[in-house]
């Protein structure tokens, strides 16, 4: 089938295209200027924070080259030459990499623990009282925004340096992260099972038990994996602060320029986190089917 | 009409048994899941040493520290702080951007429609997926080995650690664009120059832009903690302030930190919604 196309007259032609011109030119104004104002912020930044690029260039060489070092060892031949000379202190990393695993693992169930203890009374449809919703909301966020590591300054200052530090830092910050994506999925549970029970009679603790909770459970599981990944990473720079964990080992290793440590401990970082990242998302597709994954 | 057929409990619990009852392998599965997840917690908490004397006299020791935090108190380094701040919010624009242009070219190279030989593409992602796997403070640590200590390090950690960030969302938002538009421009006649500027990427830029600020946002906080090992900013001032045990200062710092931060959130949330909503009109 053909459609003619209507061939519009002169005058009204200029006048259509007079228009579009003008749009578009505004549009190009507008986008000329964000540029102008995010260039000059650049700049601001660049005096504020003492980068020039000449410099980035030329410290760019020292960084490969340090890399070219710590793939190195002391003899002078590449690690991979050498696996055992490389990996020298294994026992050592991998029992202090087993307790980076297990600050995170204690540090996500605790936080998981508080954050499903509070997030009925932060969410907006089950919450009891509106006072109480406002103090647990702002409590999870002071939770939520104070990273992880400045909690785990002050509490190796408080509870002594170890992993105990490092675990109640990251089970506070994950109550914080944990309670607000709990508490938003309750907002969107189907409210009509709480109505149901709340019908026969039943006081809240048993509307949130049976009427929500069943709703939620899966929600609240993929969210805790997801969390337990980000943390497996957080525990291994806990150790830098003194909070337990490989970071210990890391630091010292960096410190004091000892190159092949540094590739070694890296790259068994760099596995662990892979090895985490592959495990919880097939358990999450497994466990909660696709539509759970995001 | 017929009356609904009366039917025997029974006789249906015979004939589907699975309706009725759940396997013993199913019933237990969850209570089993929770012994086992609560039993590693319990073994976590012995071999961390967490005993409870330890913890209630750390207990008190926070409470004491706490109080002692009130009320919040600059003392005479204000003026030290904001410059600190300054700092802070300047390592994470300038990490964000120049993370952004350099992970651009190279995110072409991970994106299935731009690069089709999988050959190629593996080693980009992989190389970009252990960049992910190392945290901005471990960066930070390297950088300062290369650079000194300073600001300038926490630019480059910050960089780094988006280049890998960056890498694999970009190619994901080129892998994401509608081919049609493309195919449009092609059908036109036009070249693949014209093809990449007019079809591919008024598509991309907006979620780009989208992407960018937001990690902006996600670095300032970042880059208030790469100053504990020593990478400039606020929170090297933090770090200090802490181990000197002032805390009316700690707390104001925290407090600072805090304020910026919501900042910074809404200003570039405000600025996200301009953009999409751009997107959504053209």
């Amino acid at each position: 089938m053909t459609t003619a196309v209507s061939i519009l007259p002169q005058q009204q032609l200029a006048v259509l295209n007079a228009a579009y011109r003008q749009a578009v030119a505004r549009r190009r104004l507008r986008l000329l200027l964000g540029a102008v104002i995010f260039a000059a912020a650049l700049v601001l930044a660049a005096i504020g924070a003492e980068v020039n690029l000449r410099t980035l260039f030329t410290y760019f060489g020292n960084f490969l080259s340090y890399f070219d070092r710590i793939l190195t060892l002391d003899n002078g031949q590449r690690v991979w030459t050498d696996v055992g000379e490389w990996f020298w202190g294994w026992r050592k990393w991998l029992k202090m990499l087993g307790e980076t695993l297990l600050i995170s693992y204690v540090g996500t169930l605790i936080g998981a623990t508080f954050a499903f203890c509070l997030n009925f009374l932060a969410a907006e449809n089950t919450s009891p009282a509106p006072w109480l919703r406002f103090v647990v909301r702002r409590l999870l966020e002071f939770a939520r925004t104070v990273p992880g590591i400045v909690f785990a300054l002050v509490f190796v200052i408080a509870f002594g340096l170890g992993p105990m530090a490092g675990v109640l830092a990251i089970a506070i910050h994950s109550t914080g992260a944990l309670g607000k994506l709990f508490s938003e999925i309750v907002e969107n549970a189907d409210m009509k099972p709480v109505e149901g029970i709340r019908s026969t009679g039943a006081s809240w603790l048993s509307c949130m038990r049976f009427a929500v909770v069943p709703q939620v459970t899966a929600g609240y599981a993929s969210y805790a994996l997801l969390r337990f990944e980000i943390n497996v990473r957080e525990a291994s720079v806990m150790g830098f602060v003194g909070a337990g964990g490989i970071g210990q080992e890391l630091v010292v290793a960096i410190r004091k320029f000892y190159y092949s440590d540094v590739s070694a401990i890296l790259l068994t970082i760099v596995v662990t986190v892979f090895i985490i990242d592959i495990a919880t998302g097939w358990l999450r597709g497994h466990l909660f089917g696709k539509e759970a994954r995001t | 009409m017929t009356k609904p057929q009366e039917v025997d409990a029974a006789q249906m619990r015979a004939r589907y048994p699975e309706v009725f009852e759940r396997p013993a392998s199913a019933r237990l599965a969850t209570p089993a899941m929770i012994v086992a997840a609560f039993a590693i917690l319990i073994y976590g908490l012995v071999d961390l040493d967490f005993s409870p004397s330890r913890f209630f006299a750390g207990l008190s020791q926070l409470g004491w520290i706490s109080l002692m935090m009130i009320p919040p108190d600059p003392g005479s380094s204000l003026p030290i702080y904001l410059k600190a701040l300054g700092e802070t919010l300047s390592i994470a624009l300038l990490g964000t951007t120049l993370g952004a242009l350099f992970a651009l070219p190279v995110s072409l190279l991970a994106a299935r429609n731009i690069v089709p030989s999988s050959i190629l593409r593996f080693p980009v992602r992989r190389f970009l997926d252990s960049i992910r796997g190392v945290d901005t403070l471990i960066w930070a640590l390297v950088w300062i080995n290369v650079v000194g200590l300073g600001p300038f390090a926490g630019v480059l950690a910050i960089a780094v650690s988006d280049f890998g960030a960056f890498g694999k969302l970009f190619s994901e938002a080129f892998e994401g664009a509608d081919q049609k538009q493309v195919e449009g421009i092609r059908a036109s006649g036009g070249s693949a120059l014209h093809e990449i500027r007019f079809g591919l990427l008024p598509q991309v830029l907006p979620v780009i832009a989208g992407q960018v600020l937001y990690f902006i946002e996600s670095n300032t906080r970042s880059a208030t903690i790469i100053g504990i090992v020593g990478a400039g900013g606020i929170g090297l001032q933090l770090a200090e302030q802490i181990r000197v045990l002032e805390w009316q200062k700690v707390s104001f710092l925290i407090l600072m930190i805090l304020v910026a931060v919501a900042a910074i959130d809404f200003i570039s949330g405000k600025l996200r919604f301009a953009i999409i909503g751009r997107r959504a009109v053209a």
